[in-house]
């Protein structure tokens, strides 16, 4: 269980404006602005769930997930997760956490995929019985029976996707994080992901906290969606809902834009 | 402790693979050596009255630190680990159950010994067929070359801490370019990487000894070739393990620092 309360995170970002004149000046006195990230977030997620948690460019969603992960810590405000607070026990609670992060790479660049594997295994100590056993489970769902031995940099995006998939379980987590894991991938590929996230959802009980823009991934996935919006949460209910707000017989991509101009965000 | 091992030997197996690298570093590295010895000859021949080491020494020298020229330079960056700071990469690393700087430095050495042993034999081969007194001899003591062993195992440390450092740096400068050079400089020269530091006047000498600098190569070097005995050994050993406590212990806050104020760029 996760749960948030009253969350506040605020960045501070260097500005200035274009030109020479204004780059001199800003060697001397530096103009910052304050921009909110969080806004007194809160909300509650129960185990099994799988939430879409969306909202567009910079709404949050990143920063969230990595309070959630304990990278950041906010100003003020609490979380738990299953009575763990993130940034605190760090090690404790990333122990039982999984985490892809679509736009980067956990699988080390230059060697082959099983490396990175029997790395991860030793570093969240995952005893050589379960190693195998989910190892096999997910070459086989997954579909990377060939994709093994080979070195990372020469998978293609949909091949390394699947393979980053595979690493954020092989310790298997209670508590999985999916920031954009479906980007770039094709129709095929696509699928395939969304399949196994489903699928890992019934047989292990994973609780999954997907960010996304692509609203098919909410459709197909997600019981239940948080929308937020520069920094707030604009609203907590399930797809249903957010295209019964929106009316006209929508689809959820067009409720979802409809409602991000309604929101004005 | 298990996790270090596979990571040093998963990094050892994967520098293996790199066998045009350390083909080009092979023969780059004794032509270099070759050109040196030459050069000193010269000036050994003119006036040998005036050289603070004799030819053996520096021949020992000169080709301990070509065959190990990827363990020993400090130019030998963690590129790797720079660029996830820079990107964000290192947002993952992060979220795994380990200490970040203990990852990191196992990952330094292993980079390092993975290139520098690799290419290390067949240049000290070449180095030994050179004829006498300008090739590679063993010529020190079992008990010399027990410390220059222990003394080449803590040039390690100080040179992974001093790595680590400037990646830790990297979280508090937007670009870490400026401080690799300067840092680059003052090692070629102060860490007796152009000319062994028996070379420089005498006060730049005693300085240079007892900065970081002075701590890497130049100790074990020497101490290989016979040029530095006695107290005078134990003495540049003792400042090698103070620079290696001071710069891991300096490295580690800066981590932890810039880790508190971290905001994993972008995405």
């Amino acid at each position: 269980m996760i749960e948030m309360k009253g969350v506040n995170k605020t960045y501070r970002v260097r500005r200035r404006e274009a030109g020479l004149g204004n780059a001199v000046k800003s060697l001397f006195s530096r103009a910052y602005t304050e921009i909110p990230a969080l806004r007194d977030m809160t909300f509650t997620i129960p185990d099994g769930q799988i939430v879409g948690y969306i909202g567009p460019n910079g709404a949050g969603k990143s920063t969230t997930v990595k309070i959630l992960s304990g990278i950041l810590r906010p100003d003020s405000g609490t979380c738990l997760a299953d009575g763990l607070v993130p940034w605190e026990d760090r090690k404790r609670h990333v122990a039982r956490l999984g985490v892809v992060f679509g736009q980067r790479s956990q699988l080390w660049w230059d060697v082959p995929v099983i490396d990175s594997f029997e790395l991860l295994r030793d570093i969240y100590r995952v005893p050589e019985a379960r190693y195998r056993e989910n190892l096999d489970r997910l070459t086989e769902l997954l579909d990377l029976a060939d994709l093994l031995k080979t070195p990372a940099r020469m998978l293609s995006l949909g091949q390394r996707m699947r393979c980053e998939i595979a690493s954020a379980l092989l310790h298997s987590p209670r508590l999985l994080f999916l920031d954009e894991p479906t980007i770039g991938l094709d129709a095929v590929s696509k699928l395939k992901v969304r399949e196994f996230i489903l699928e890992q959802n019934r047989q292990c009980g994973t609780t999954v906290i997907l960010t996304t823009h692509d609203m098919q991934d909410v459709d197909a996935l997600c019981s239940r969606v948080l929308l937020i919006g520069k920094g707030r949460l604009l609203l907590d209910g399930s797809t249903a809902e957010i295209r019964a707000m929106a009316g006209d017989n929508l689809s959820t991509e067009e409720s979802v834009a409809d409602l991000y101009r309604r929101f004005g965000i | 402790m298990k996790k270090y091992l596979t990571f040093f030997r998963i990094r050892l197996l994967a520098g293996l693979q790199y066998r045009a690298a350390a083909l080009a570093g092979l023969s780059t590295q004794f032509v270099w050596g070759t050109m040196e010895v030459l050069i000193y000859r010269v000036l050994w021949r003119e006036h040998p009255e005036r050289f603070p080491m004799g030819p053996e020494a520096l021949a020992a020298y000169i080709w301990l630190q070509q065959a190990f020229l990827s363990l020993f330079a400090l130019w030998n960056w963690e590129w790797e680990l720079i660029d996830s700071v820079k990107t964000g990469v290192v947002a993952y690393e992060l979220t795994r159950p380990a200490d970040l700087y203990g990852m990191w430095l196992v990952r330094t050495l292993a980079t390092r010994l993975s290139r520098g042993l690799l290419r290390a034999a067949p240049v000290m081969v070449l180095g030994a067929l050179i004829p006498a007194p300008w090739g590679l001899r063993l010529r020190v003591s079992p008990a010399d070359f027990g410390l220059f062993l222990v003394s080449t195992c803590l040039m390690l440390l100080v040179v992974c801490a001093y790595n680590l450092l400037v990646c830790a740096l990297t979280f508090h400068l937007t670009d870490p370019n400026g401080v690799m050079v300067v840092s680059v400089a003052a090692a070629d020269l102060l860490g007796g990487a152009i000319v062994p530091l028996p070379f420089l006047p005498e006060g730049l000498r005693k300085f240079a000894e007892l900065t970081p600098f002075g701590a890497m190569q130049n100790v074990p070097l020497r101490l290989f070739g016979g040029d530095l005995t006695g107290a005078a050994a134990y003495r540049a050993m003792g400042l090698q393990v103070f620079w290696a406590a001071v710069l891991i212990a300096v490295g580690y806050a800066l981590l932890r620092a810039g880790l508190r104020r971290v905001s994993v760029a972008g995405g």
